[in-house]
């Protein structure tokens, strides 16, 4: 049995902290630049080339690329032939708050949802999943609450055709609008139990970006694209970089839907220990 | 680009018009939801505020920490509508410009109108962008808010786009 210190693992979260932070991904960086060569109106290319230049302001400062540095989402695959010396949760938690202390990030969790004093850095939130080998792998999202705001579930009927689930994510993004950082990156999750879509809508925010997507994504994609909300919502072909679904088997009697949407500060980063 | 300062003419005010992009220099300060909240109760109880509403600025904004050698952590703008209900009495009550990103309420359009009063959008999602901006900071009230404190910022050339206009005009339609 493998053995991992937890010590080092709030090291690692330490660092995933300042990676997700500062650097944006990358695979985001080509999605908006590929955006800025394709847009044509004038509001859409200011827009955009404020985010590109934001996010090299960011690297290079060492700033966070928003100051909603987001509420701290771990995904943790823990490998079943792993031993933890020590508290895993504790770890992470530790891990998020000195990261987020170090690099001077928003201390923006309240204890009490409804008594909304001395915002905090943590706890974060976990979803673990056990997994084969000897390895964990964290992956840290800071979710922006501008966009999480915008997140949408519905219980469709089993018998719902395609045309209304599209129909609802697409809707989901109108109303998003201006609102939440266009252009967005729409996870959906479909299949399994109201928690489990909302959980899978977060996670396929966390798929690389790039041209391999399902026909219903791509279809989705241009069908949202069509709406001309366009980046900060001042009109614009590029209202989404990507729509990513996962799905989950479900139950005769029901078609859960969630949609979780992204602002275009979308950051993520991972590490395997 | 258009420069404007604070504190902001009524005709400076009254000649902006919707899409145009401004350099905005002088005195702001950061309110979100709290503060809303904060400031209406205070008003309805008749009790003092703790900053001059009279052609006041609000930037609707919550920094991150200050890094060390630095006058502001990322700053940008927060979604603007989640203050859409307590905004129309802070406008009655001399409020003259807001900003922050995304849409606004009928009533909020409307009491710009009323009152004469403008709303900005500036560049959402791009804190470390606008930071460059900023030339002081300093909490001036509600502190045990964090990083939702009423801030009031010193800004040199901070970017704007006119979204809402004293004439009734949205850039949202």
């Amino acid at each position: 049995m493998k053995k991992i210190e937890a010590v080092k693992i709030t090291k690692a979260v330490t660092e995933l902290v300042k990676q997700a932070s500062f650097f944006l991904r990358s695979d985001v960086l080509s999605a908006l630049r590929k955006s800025y060569a394709v847009e044509k109106s004038k509001w859409a290319r200011t827009m955009l080339k404020a985010i590109l230049d934001n996010a090299a302001s960011a690297r290079k400062e060492k700033l966070a690329i928003c100051q909603d540095t987001g509420l701290p989402v771990m995904f943790i695959q823990i490998g079943q032939d792993i031993v933890v010396h020590g508290n895993l949760k504790v770890a992470i938690n530790k891990g998020v708050e000195q990261g987020y202390k170090k690099y001077y990030l928003r201390n923006s969790i309240i204890s009490d949802p409804l008594n909304r004093v001395k915002p905090r850095f943590s706890p974060c939130i976990m979803h673990t999943d056990i997994v084969k080998g000897n390895k964990i792998k964290i992956t840290f999202l800071p979710k922006g609450f501008g966009c999480e705001n915008k997140s949408q579930l519905k219980m469709f009927q089993p018998t719902a055709s395609i045309g209304e689930i599209k129909e609802f994510i697409i809707k989901a993004v109108k109303d998003a609008g201006p609102d939440a950082c266009p252009p967005y990156v729409i996870g959906v999750g479909i299949g399994g139990t109201a928690d489990y879509a909302g959980i899978m809508a977060k996670k396929a925010l966390l798929r690389k970006i790039s041209p391999n997507n399902s026909k219903l994504e791509k279809d989705l994609l241009r069908q949202i694209n069509k709406t001309g909300i366009g980046p900060m919502g001042l009109g614009g072909i590029n209202t989404v970089l990507a729509v990513h679904i996962q799905m989950y088997p479900t139950h005769i009697a029901g078609l859960p839907v969630s949609v979780n949407i992204s602002c275009h500060a979308l950051r993520s980063a991972s590490v395997t220990l | 680009m258009k420069k404007i300062n604070t504190p902001l003419d009524l005709n400076v005010i009254k000649s902006l018009r919707v899409g145009q992009e401004l350099l905005l220099s002088g005195t702001i300060y950061t309110a979100r939801d709290q503060v809303h909240k904060r400031l209406t109760e205070a008003i309805k109880a008749s009790k003092a505020l703790p900053i001059e509403l009279k052609s006041a600025i609000i930037y609707y904004c919550g920094p991150t920490q200050t890094p060390k050698g630095q006058v502001i952590g990322s700053c940008g703008p927060t979604t603007s509508s989640r203050m859409d209900a307590f905004t129309p009495l802070l406008l009655a009550k001399g409020l003259k410009a807001m900003i922050g990103k995304g849409s606004r309420s009928k009533e909020v359009k409307a009491a710009i109108q009323k009152h004469k009063g403008v709303y900005f959008v500036t560049y959402a999602g791009c804190g470390a962008l606008l930071a460059k901006s900023v030339k002081s900071a300093k909490v001036v009230a509600y502190s045990d808010l964090g990083p939702e404190a009423i801030l009031k910022l010193e800004v040199k050339d901070f970017p704007l786009i006119v979204a809402i206009d004293a004439n009734g005009g949205s850039i949202y339609g």
